[in-house]
């Protein structure tokens, strides 16, 4: 970064300040930090800093396209009067830094003068608050309001005081250019070194070069254990009878890493010689598909970008869900949004290309109240973000890069759990759709390059962003965790090729095959892709890059986002070309697809990496992993007896819960109407109340419907990943059967996010749930479409008083459900609709509540001790069939007015819902034999509070006497709810006053 | 005529053009999704239809000012033809981010007497400084509206981050005398906003949330009537199915008569 008297500065303001919403909110937030003094003030500038020549006409014509005159005033190169501000501060972004804004702007500017800006010119963006506070801000006020305004891994924050700001006639002109210094070469690698030295090398990446004072810098891990690091020596040795490039290094370190290859799924684990996945999640669903026969749903599954399901005749549904939550620990914003738009490339590149409909997002937080700091470094250095900041972040980034993609973000959820607070975990996933057949008649999920085919990358351009991201996820996050591996998505980009790819050039049959750059760059993708045709030849200097300077290791690993690789038949190329260049979108031929057997790399003439596909893909020694049975933490509570209860009390405080309160901020940031398409939205009802399933009509002529949901119990994980792992499919699975999704029409999703997988204890929790994945998928014949894992969630570093601490997720299983419905006049949502109503418990369970928000509220409040675990629910898929089954045919007839299916929560939670939803209470009397706050909130699988007209209700009892109901009670005319027991009530409250308790806990996000 | 053709800009990161297609056709009319660049490309070819959309999207991402940069792109490249459009007997809708560029563009509110090119409003970021997603309730003011006719008030849903309208006091008050403007934020109740959030989901001044230009022939609105077009997009779908199992999905939402009233005007 230089000060550069070069560069020109454009500062827009608005001229009212009345008019600067975001400076008034910023005040708020600023006043809420507990900052020693009252920010009385904040107002904003936006800042266009311009590099390079520019006459002032062209800054003047610039200031003309970039503002708004009916609320803008703007200066050039001069600085704003202060007013009354005695702080400023300006946040730009660091060099190499995705900036969007800039990106849109150098456009605009090149719309209006008919031509791009020039090599040595550029458009840069930042912002410029000015403070005005009661009294100077001290060092810890600043420290904190820099936390708030940027992240120091991605942004600079500039301060001045007034005198100095007058001094300097303003703030600096910083542009922020990357300058490489260039002339990086290919290198060798030596691999005939000591173990020590290996280890480095795997751990901390190739040596890169040696700093001033003579130490070692090293260019970033690798992630390579010693048997891999020593089949790749003895390759090298015997079979190339040569060194390994630095690049052939990163490229295998890349295809081999546990992100890419899924290495601990793949291994042998005991005595499970093909390993949990093919045993437990293929296996399934292999095991489901041979079954099922012709009613076999499955049409490409685990093997391409997402899976897919027949949705009609004509068109399949994909889905697939990604984590992201290494990027995100550190960048919040920019781990989130590179998720979310990283995911829909999923979708893009599956088959010949699906169009995303729908969006899911699920985030696993700390407390966003917790302000215990973290530090990556000893001695109190590099603070990690804290929960609030995070969620903040995370939230954010799926809002513009879902909104900005036009795909509607219906289905998600937040989960809060302390383990989260090293690491929070992002899930994002994106539903396409995708016609069965092409016009040309080609089955469009079938595809594969061909020798002679072009390489061609398009999209977004290649930067040091993201180098190493691949392999960082593979490794527990420290202080020496890798900056590059921090982007930030851009979302326009990527929409444009998506249209151009999904509504118009799969249609044309322009390409042999497609895929997504994601992990790895363009190492895995074109790696991947040659898989198809035996071979690729690629000339590295033909990539696109963002600024020169790059190693040739850099390109190939990179992992900047918003590119696809096609592989293209040469005569195709033209007409490709020429639409793709109409629809401002830049597309290169970057080699050639071959039969050869190799993965050969040049640049600029240089062959730089020439080595079998076979051994790049398969090479990597195969892992036997041992495991350990963890001992049962579960034991038996001894509650006080009732009369210490408040049964309203715990009612309120149950529906303030962190995971039970409302979450409608952030549904309603999402747009989830966009394509026109929802049927069970994401709130429901007038008083807009969170759901857990969503559906979506694709079509408008077609009454089919996609329901989605979703479900995870970390806190039962704690205890018995097996129970975890069931009860989360029995949730997502019944979540689908309550809205009115035939159970034959249902599809899941994994998503494994374990914590120190090398620990045996570890592997044996992970063995477990995958087996418990294994048989309840199989009863409930559900086939798994698509699953991934990410095993190293944790997070180590120091305390307050510098003492190592480490944090690790709970073993965290997710599960997705995708399902297809014929109608959507049969959906229903749990909103109780109609006084006098009759209200059932539709299925039967214990009241265990190991693992439930019960059991962690009575801690919360000192009437359970912290040893307290209980038991978690033990419980039978099997036992479920017949009341699914039965319940079917009920909803398909349309009888029920509203169902809640049980989890989180339990009983209470599932009936004040109900009773929120539309403003309607309720009477519930509950069993004489039953302990009430264990009856009412308990989290036993498997059952639904339904509601039925009365005139339905002899029928109801007749049909599932043998499926076991419970009658409750119903709906009421007027707002109570009233719980009794024995003809005694034991609780009375309004609607309003739960709705209250309901809306307050995230009030003021 | 009886059937108009109707173009639908598409590109740069529009995203509504799909659907609102859709409820064009299914009110009869005849559609083509054109890219900017194809119309920049061949601008003559607007002559060939009857009505002109910009739908909702996130044009250029929203960067410097939700529909600035697309509205500079086309006024540097189809400001002619644009022109001659508008003067002829031709319809222009523009839905959200649509709506932000034909304010950009200087075609809402217009100079008066059927001149258009200055930006003399904006729509500037909403006053909870966050994207709203949320349904909202609408009266329609006296006004020509062509696309208005016959509608006194509906529910439809906003989703957009800069639709707080806001016009110097000099303009409103001549907005209000021209009558052009076409919709404003009312409570449950259809009674006024009067800026309190949600009812007014963005803090526009004067609860505006849609204008019309003199004529009646160029709408632009904040929420999006292509997603209220069917029985089964409205908010109480499900709870309105427990009631009456029955009900048709296919049923008109109440989006759908401002289609239908704007191919109507060409039949």
């Amino acid at each position: 970064m230089e000060n550069n008297a070069a560069g020109h500065r454009l500062e827009i303001f608005f001229r009212d300040v009345d008019l600067d919403t975001r400076g008034q909110l910023l005040r708020d937030r600023l006043n809420s930090l507990e900052l020693s003094t009252v920010v009385e003030e904040v107002w904003l500038s936006e800042v266009y800093t311009f590099e390079g020549d520019f006459s002032l006409v062209r800054l003047q014509e610039a200031a003309d396209l970039l503002l708004n005159p009916v609320v803008h005033d703007c200066l050039i190169d001069e600085s704003r009067p202060l007013g009354s501000a005695d702080l400023i501060l300006e946040v730009g972004f660091l060099p190499g830094v995705t900036d969007n804004i800039a990106h849109s702007a150098a456009e605009t500017l090149a719309d209006a003068w008919g031509a791009p800006l020039e090599d040595d010119q550029g458009v840069y963006s930042s912002t410029i608050y000015y403070l005005k506070a009661a009294a100077a801000l001290t060092v810890e006020d600043r420290r904190l309001v820099g936390r708030i305004l940027a992240n120091a891994l991605i942004e600079r924050l500039d301060w001045k005081e007034r005198p100095r700001y007058e001094a300097d006639q303003g703030m600096d002109c910083i542009i922020p250019r990357v300058r490489l210094g260039g002339g990086k070469k290919i290198s060798l690698v030596d691999l005939e070194i000591s173990e020590a030295e290996l280890v480095a090398l795997g751990k901390e990446g190739i040596i890169d070069h040696h700093d001033e004072s003579g130490n070692i810098v090293r260019r970033g891990p690798l992630a390579l254990d010693l048997p891999s690091l020593g089949v790749i020596a003895d390759y090298f040795a015997k079979v190339e009878k040569r060194k390994p490039t630095d690049l052939e290094l990163e490229a295998l370190a890349q295809t081999w890493s546990e992100h890419c290859k899924h290495t601990i799924f793949a291994a042998a684990i005991d005595d499970i010689e093909e390993g949990l996945y093919k045993t437990y999640i293929k296996g399934a669903t292999e095991k489901i598909r041979q079954e099922r026969g012709a009613d076999d749903i499955c049409v490409s599954v685990f093997v391409d970008n997402s899976g897919a399901i027949i949705f009609d005749d004509d068109y399949l549904v994909t889905d697939k869900v990604e984590t992201h939550n290494s990027p995100s620990a550190l960048d919040p914003f920019g781990g989130s949004i590179t998720g979310i738009v990283g995911v829909n490339r999923d979708t893009v590149g599956f088959g010949l290309g699906a169009k995303p409909i729908i969006n899911r997002y699920g985030f696993c937080v700390a407390d966003p109240g917790d302000q215990e700091p973290l530090y990556r470094t000893a001695g109190g250095q590099n603070q990690a973000l804290r929960p609030r900041r995070i969620l903040d972040g995370i939230v954010d980034g799926v809002r513009v890069g879902g909104n900005c993609s036009g795909i509607p973000t219906t289905q998600g959820f937040l989960t809060f759990h302390p383990g989260y607070k090293g690491k929070p975990l992002v899930f994002v996933g994106t539903v396409g759709l995708i016609p069965r057949k092409t016009k040309a008649g080609r089955l469009s999920h079938e595809k594969a390059a061909r020798p002679g085919d072009y390489i061609v990358v398009l999209g977004g351009r290649v930067g040091l962003d993201g180098i190493h991201g691949a392999t960082f996820s593979s490794e527990a996050l420290t202080g020496g965790s890798p900056a590059t591996a921090v982007q930030i998505g851009d979302p326009i980009t990527q929409k444009k090729f998506t249209d151009a790819i999904v509504k118009e050039v799969r249609q044309r049959n322009l390409y042999s095959s497609i895929t997504d750059n994601g992990a790895g760059g363009i190492s895995c993708s074109v790696a991947e892709m040659a898989r198809e045709c035996n071979g690729c030849r690629v000339d590295l200097e033909k990539v696109p890059v963002k600024y020169p300077g790059m190693a040739p290791w850099e390109i190939w690993i990179s992992e900047s986002q918003e590119r696809m690789t096609l592989a293209v038949p040469p005569k195709k190329w033209p007409e490709l070309e020429t639409l793709l260049k109409s629809r401002g979108v830049e597309a290169l031929v970057i080699g050639e697809f071959t039969a050869s057997g190799r993965c050969q790399v040049s640049y600029r003439g240089e062959k730089i990496m020439d080595m079998e596909l076979e051994f790049l893909h398969n090479g990597q020694p195969a892992k036997r992993l041992l495991t350990k049975v963890r001992p049962s933490e579960e034991n038996q509570i001894f509650l006080p007896p009732l009369t210490e209860f408040s049964l309203e009390d715990l009612f309120i405080k149950m529906f303030k819960r962190l995971n039970l309160a409302s979450h409608a901020y952030v549904s309603t940031q999402y747009d989830f109407e966009v394509q026109g398409g929802s049927v069970l939205k994401p709130l429901v009802g007038s008083g807009q109340i969170d759901g857990f399933t969503t559906v979506v009509q694709p079509l408008p002529e077609s009454a089919k419907g996609v329901a989605l949901s979703q479900s995870l119990y970390p806190a039962i994980s704690d205890l018995d990943t097996y129970a975890a792992a069931a009860t989360a499919i029995d949730t997502a699975v019944r979540n689908l059967l309550a809205v009115g999704t035939p159970l034959s029409h249902i599809a899941l999703l994994d998503n494994f996010c374990w914590c120190s997988s090398d620990e045996p204890e570890r592997l044996w929790q992970l063995k477990e749930c995958a087996r418990a994945c294994y048989e309840t998928a199989i009863c409930y014949g559900t086939p798994f479409i698509s699953g991934k894992d990410s095993m190293y969630n944790d997070f180590r570093g120091f305390d307050r008083s510098d003492q190592p601490v480490t944090i690790s997720v709970p073993p965290t299983i997710l599960i997705s459900s995708i399902g297809v419905m014929p109608d959507i006049s049969k959906v229903r949502s749990f909103a109780f609709v109609k006084p006098g109503d009759l209200l059932y418990l539709l299925g039967s369970g214990g009241v265990e509540i190991g693992g439930s928000e019960y059991l962690a509220l009575l801690k919360e409040e000192e009437l359970a001790t912290s040893e307290a675990q209980g038991q978690v629910p033990k419980f039978v898929p099997a036992d479920q069939l017949p009341l699914y089954t039965r319940l079917q045919e009920w909803t398909a007839a349309g009888h029920f007015r509203s169902l809640y299916p049980l989890a989180q929560g339990g009983l209470a939670y599932a009936a004040g819902k109900g009773a929120l939803a539309q403003g309607l209470g309720c009477e519930l009397e509950i069993p004489a034999s039953e302990r009430p706050d264990l009856f009412l909130f308990n989290e036993y699988p498997g059952r639904f509070l339904v509601s039925v007209a009365p005139e339905l209700g002899a029928e109801f009892e007749k049909g599932f006497a043998e499926n076991c109901f419970t009658k409750l009670g119903r709906v009421r005319v007027d707002e109570e709810i009233v719980i009794s027991q024995n003809g005694e009530i034991s609780l009375q409250m309004t609607v309003s006053t739960l709705l209250a308790a309901y809306r307050s806990t995230f009030a003021g996000f | 005529m009886a059937q108009p053709k109707v173009l639908l800009l598409t590109g740069y990161g529009i995203n509504c053009e799909e659907e609102t297609a859709y409820a064009f056709e299914a009110c009869g009319a005849q559609t083509a999704i054109v890219h900017v660049n194809d119309l920049i490309a061949a601008p003559k070819q607007l002559s060939d239809y009857q009505i002109f959309v910009v739908p909702g999207g996130f044009s250029y991402g929203d960067d410097t000012g939700s529909g600035n940069a697309l509205a500079n792109k086309m006024r540097h490249t189809l400001w002619p033809e644009l022109m001659a459009f508008v003067a002829a007997d031709h319809l222009v809708l523009g839905i959200c981010n649509g709506f932000q560029v034909l304010v950009n563009l200087g075609l809402l509110p217009g100079d008066g007497d059927n001149s258009f090119g200055s930006r003399r409003v904006a729509l500037i970021a909403n006053r909870t400084a966050r994207y709203e997603c949320r349904w909202v309730n609408l009266l329609a003011a006296e006004t020509d509206s062509v696309f208005l006719h016959g509608i006194s008030s509906l529910s439809l849903p906003v989703a957009h981050g800069e639709g707080r309208f806001f016009a110097p006091p000099e303009t409103l008050s001549e907005l209000k005398q021209r009558r052009q403007i076409a919709l404003r934020y009312v409570d449950a109740e259809i009674e006024p906003a009067q800026g309190s959030f949600p009812a007014n989901p963005n803090g526009s001044i004067d609860d505006i949330a849609a204008l019309s230009s003199v004529q009646g022939r160029i709408f632009g609105l904040m929420p999006h009537p292509e997603r209220a077009f069917r029985l089964n997009q409205m908010p109480d779908w499900p709870e309105r199915l427990a009631l009456e199992p029955n009900s048709d999905w296919r049923q008109p939402g109440p989006g759908r008569v401002i289609f239908a009233n704007a191919v109507k005007y060409f039949s």
